[in-house]
């Protein structure tokens, strides 16, 4: 059997024209997805059953132990941590935030070690946004900015924007013009018109220079800002001006460096400059799948779109305090649940040692680092491929994620589901 | 060497990234990319490693000649490799600075740590 047009689960470009042949209940082979998708979708060992430590062992264990274990660690906390939520679908997030709720914890998503600087940015300024449609039919200047799509999101160029046709760019790359800013040349750079190497931390200073440039104000920019000659900036915002329409896409290059979210504060007032002038978009290169999802979900279920914390009356929003590696470098959280992520991989060292002093409870169909420190680990259905749900692509489109084959596994939402079962059942004996 | 070091993705990261304890993902990401003039000025060749240390930790990582990357620069492949060396503090926004950070590297015959090895030494939750 082979299933027509299934969306990718790798990355935030949610590629829809996905096939996948099935043999058997088995996926045997997949075409059109890139060496990132592919990899994900032809699957991995799995963790074969759910297991609990014991004697410093992980010692398997039946499904419903494990749920009944990782309920009374949620709720003998008193600060339970709750983190991942990329690497599913919204209606397991849903469902945790309601299980986060109901322990009063604090939900986190990988968005805090990835583009948090960029959610904040965004609630400070807004977003001059686009359909990546859009950018495809429409944009005659893309700059791409600190991120590597080539390597992260390999079919970004082919399908919405450097190198794709559209209705009003039917030349595709030919009518383009690439711009690629970053402090190494990349194997996206190899594909620009130009590419500007800035000196690392220095991206605040460029784009406020750029954003002179852009206004008229000249006058004032130094000879050299940030390694680059102010004749090259200059010459980089002439290009800007000259645009159509312009889209710049934004990665981990400027969340992650000095600046952090003022990086992208000020990314989004040169757009608004820009937009003086003549059309331009913004967006920032999505990682995970749906890492964008938990944002939405947590956005109209809490008001907040990371980083929440549920342990007061209303839900609290503050990333310095309430965001997971906050959290963990003041040992402000004893235990945590780590879905749909490896946090182990992902956080600063200090923070995977403050977290392997606490007890972790596991939702992940593959093991890995996070799986060596966790108390209880529950294997899970790949969310995307083996369970359906939504997910919302990096420029905000909600797509309908199918079930490509069928599996033994329970989905994210059902173990929450279960778990959430299992904390109402405590609570109740509690109170007994 | 003083050096700044960035992190980020890779293909082969990404394609390895849904089964860490493979070695084929020890391979991918257990890399340290430097310029040309930098592997030269280390003294390094085939079979020698680097370390690299600052002030949150050392590792011992593969070098990979990246033309890419300018003399003082070196990037590491996303993970727990790299993360060794970034500081937990988020300046007040929930996010590390994983990219620009201060590394002294040097060469050295040790060995890169397998990724249990990597987790080896931390205390794991008990029942």
């Amino acid at each position: 059997m082979i299933v027509e047009d299934a969306i990718c689960s790798f990355c935030g470009c949610l590629c829809d024209d996905i096939n996948v042949e099935v043999e058997e209940g088995k996926i045997k082979r997949v075409r059109h997805a890139c060496r990132l998708g592919s990899s994900k979708i032809l699957g991995h060992d799995r963790i074969k059953a759910p297991m609990i430590r014991r004697g410093g062992e992980l010692c398997m264990v039946s499904y419903q132990e494990a749920y009944d274990r990782a309920a009374e660690i949620l709720l003998r906390a008193q600060k339970p941590l709750l983190y991942g939520w990329a690497s599913t679908v919204c209606e397991a997030q849903k469902k945790g935030i309601l299980l986060a709720e109901e322990v009063g914890g604090v939900l986190d998503s990988t968005a805090t070690v990835c583009h948090g600087p960029s959610v904040i940015g965004i609630e400070e300024k807004g977003l001059p946004g686009a359909t990546l449609g859009q950018v495809k039919n429409r944009a005659d200047t893309i700059v791409f900015w600190g991120c590597n799509p080539a390597e992260a999101h390999p079919r970004h160029s082919l399908r919405y924007s450097s190198n794709v046709c559209g209705r009003f760019t039917p030349e595709g790359r030919a009518g383009r013009t690439i711009v690629v800013v970053d402090v190494r040349e990349t194997r996206t750079s190899k594909n620009a018109d130009k590419t500007v190497i800035i000196q690392p931390g220095t991206d605040y200073e460029v784009i406020s220079a750029l954003r002179m440039l852009v206004a008229g104000k000249g006058d004032g920019v130094p000879d050299e800002v940030g390694g680059v000659p102010k004749a090259e900036l200059d010459g980089l915002a002439k290009t800007l001006l000259a645009a159509r329409f312009g889209a710049v896409f934004f990665g981990l290059g400027i969340t992650h460096s000095r600046g952090r979210y003022k990086n992208i504060d000020n990314a989004l007032s040169l757009v608004a400059e820009l937009n003086s002038h003549t059309k331009f978009v913004i967006m920032p290169m999505r990682g995970h799948y749906n890492v964008g999802g938990i944002g939405q979900v947590l956005a109209w279920s809490s008001g907040f779109p990371m980083s929440v914390d549920f342990t007061r009356n209303a839900p609290y929003f503050n990333p310095g305090e309430t965001a997971a590696c906050d959290l963990l470098a003041k040992a402000d959280t004893d235990a945590a649940m780590i879905i749909a992520a490896d946090a182990a991989s992902s956080f600063p060292r200090a923070a995977v040692e403050a977290l392997a002093k606490i007890p972790v409870i596991q939702i992940d169909p593959y093991e890995n680092p996070t799986t060596l420190i966790s108390e209880v680990v529950i294997p899970s259905a790949i969310a995307g491929v083996e369970a359906e749900g939504t997910a919302y692509r990096m420029d905000g489109m909600a797509l309908r994620m199918r079930k490509l084959v069928d599996t033994s596994y329970p989905s994210d939402e059902e173990i929450l589901s279960h778990i959430l079962e299992s904390v109402h059942r405590l609570q109740r004996e509690l109170e007994r | 060497l003083k050096a700044i070091m960035i992190s980020g993705r890779t293909l082969a990261q990404g394609a390895g990234c849904e089964c860490k304890m493979s070695p084929d993902f020890l391979k991918a990401v257990s890399l340290c990319h430097l310029s040309k003039g930098d592997y030269d000025a280390l003294g390094l060749c085939e079979g020698k490693n680097v370390q690299l240390k600052n002030e949150f930790g050392q590792v011992v990582l593969a070098p990979k000649v990246d033309a890419g990357l300018r003399q003082g620069m070196v990037f590491i492949p996303m993970g727990p490799w790299a993360n060794v060396l970034v500081g937990p503090d988020t300046g007040g926004c929930g996010t590390p600075q994983f990219k620009g950070i201060e590394v002294e590297v040097e060469a050295t015959d040790a060995s890169v740590l397998e990724i249990r090895d990597l987790f080896r030494g931390l205390r794991r939750a008990q029942t």
